[in-house]
């Protein structure tokens, strides 16, 4: 069996680099010039259910990087949803989103596709967001093929202000990131 | 069209996570392997542009910022064709720019680069491929700037690029470079990629592109992973 398809070499990554938000998430920062996503997934008024999800990424000292990017693509058949924040707007270097849980997929525990960008990052980071009150966890298939004790760094805690889902770039509480 | 195949990144032409000769690469590369996940529903759709509208001048970073008059510099335009592995060219992509000015100077507030910031010039631009897979963009060149990594760092001049594609395997962020820049043999980040993905990122001075009496034209084409299912010629 022969193809005559021809494979065009990938356009090589780079760094989204530490100026990133003037052009990215630019009423973020407060610069002037329209954003066309944000953080707010779902409009409140519309969606019972809205959930936040916060969190801050750490790098390998465990400082709280302020230049990073998180993007949140879900997507469970009904809702199709996309969000983008920096870390750098809030003295904190939190990020946060509001949006809603996705449903089940095919007896999957529900989850939140996340990239992670950032200065130092040549190549982005893909990771997911599962939730800690589903019972479905206990029986995904994804997150048996992780390491048990890794399993909880993907798992988002359920708090009274929403789920917290803390990302590290390295050490003991490294987060899985995935090949995709 | 036929069903989405999925490329893993090809390390042959990706950089590395970890770069050591990038400083900021070291605390902030993943260390363990990554794990390898079956494509979900969640993973085979982009993101959805909602009913966002691109502004009129969003392609054209020379006036999309326009205070007291044009912005300062040399004014080019950059197009080029974004496909996927197959060459199949990918319509209705967002694409978005960043970049430094003329004098090598970020509007980004962490800027600290001692050169003037142009009233007239943002630096931020976006647009969507047309059916073809085309685009184009009017903007200034950028500067070279000195960074932090290393002594007597400077990189080379570049524009930063952020596309899409039709699913999360095929985002891309990127820079394109100009041709025989100087500087590309003392940058770390443009060296962290294979020798032979290097001259991928280099756009090339293109008189077709170019428009006479106004702007000096650089193609910059761009391959995103994955392709759709195309029937083989011999079975």
């Amino acid at each position: 069996m022969t193809t005559t398809n021809k494979i065009s070499p990938q356009t090589p990554s780079q760094t989204i680099g530490p100026y990133f938000a003037y052009g990215l998430t630019p009423e973020q920062y407060g610069y002037n010039f329209k954003s066309w996503v944000d953080n707010k997934m779902v409009d409140p008024s519309k969606n019972l259910n809205t959930i936040t999800i916060y969190g801050k990424v750490y790098d390998g000292k465990g400082n709280a990087i302020n230049d990073a990017m998180i993007e949140l693509w879900q997507n469970d058949g009904e809702t199709k949803l996309f969000g983008r924040y920096g870390t750098g707007s809030d003295e904190s270097n939190h990020f946060s989103f509001l949006t809603i849980k996705p449903n089940s997929v095919d007896g999957q525990a529900p989850y939140i596709n996340v990239i992670v960008y950032m200065r130092g990052q040549l190549l982005h980071s893909y990771t997911r967001i599962y939730f800690s009150d589903e019972e479905l966890n206990n029986s995904d298939i994804t997150l048996k093929s992780i390491p048990k004790e890794r399993q909880h760094t993907i798992i988002a805690n359920k708090t009274s202000d929403g789920y917290e889902f803390n990302i590290y770039m390295q050490g003991l509480k490294e987060t899985v990131f995935f090949q995709i | 069209m036929g069903k989405l195949i999925y490329n893993q990144f090809d390390m042959e032409l990706q950089p590395p996570y970890k770069a050591p000769d990038y400083k900021s690469t070291i605390l902030r590369a993943p260390s363990k392997p990554l794990i390898i996940t079956k494509k979900n529903l969640s993973e085979l759709s982009g993101p959805v542009f909602k009913d966002f509208k691109l502004g009129i001048l969003d392609h054209d970073l020379t006036k999309n910022a326009i205070k007291y008059g044009d912005p300062i510099g040399e004014r080019i335009v950059v197009s080029g064709k974004v496909t996927n592995e197959l060459g199949q060219p990918i319509p209705n992509t967002l694409i978005e720019i960043w970049q430094a000015n003329a004098a090598g100077k970020y509007i980004h507030k962490v800027d600290q680069h001692d050169a003037p910031l142009d009233p007239n010039f943002l630096g931020a631009g976006r647009c969507m491929t047309d059916a073809n897979g085309n685009y184009k963009f009017y903007t200034i060149k950028p500067g070279a700037y000195p960074w932090g990594n290393h002594h007597n760092a400077w990189r080379p001049n570049h524009i930063h690029f952020s596309l899409f594609g039709g699913d999360i395997s095929s985002r891309l962020i990127t820079q394109m470079y100009f041709p025989k820049d100087p500087l590309f043999e003392f940058d770390p980040i443009y060296n962290a990629i294979p020798k032979r993905g290097r001259e991928l990122l280099v756009s090339s001075l293109d008189l077709s592109i170019t428009e006479p009496e106004y702007a000096l034209g650089y193609r910059f084409d761009i391959v995103l992973r994955g392709h759709n299912e195309t029937p083989f010629e011999n079975k």
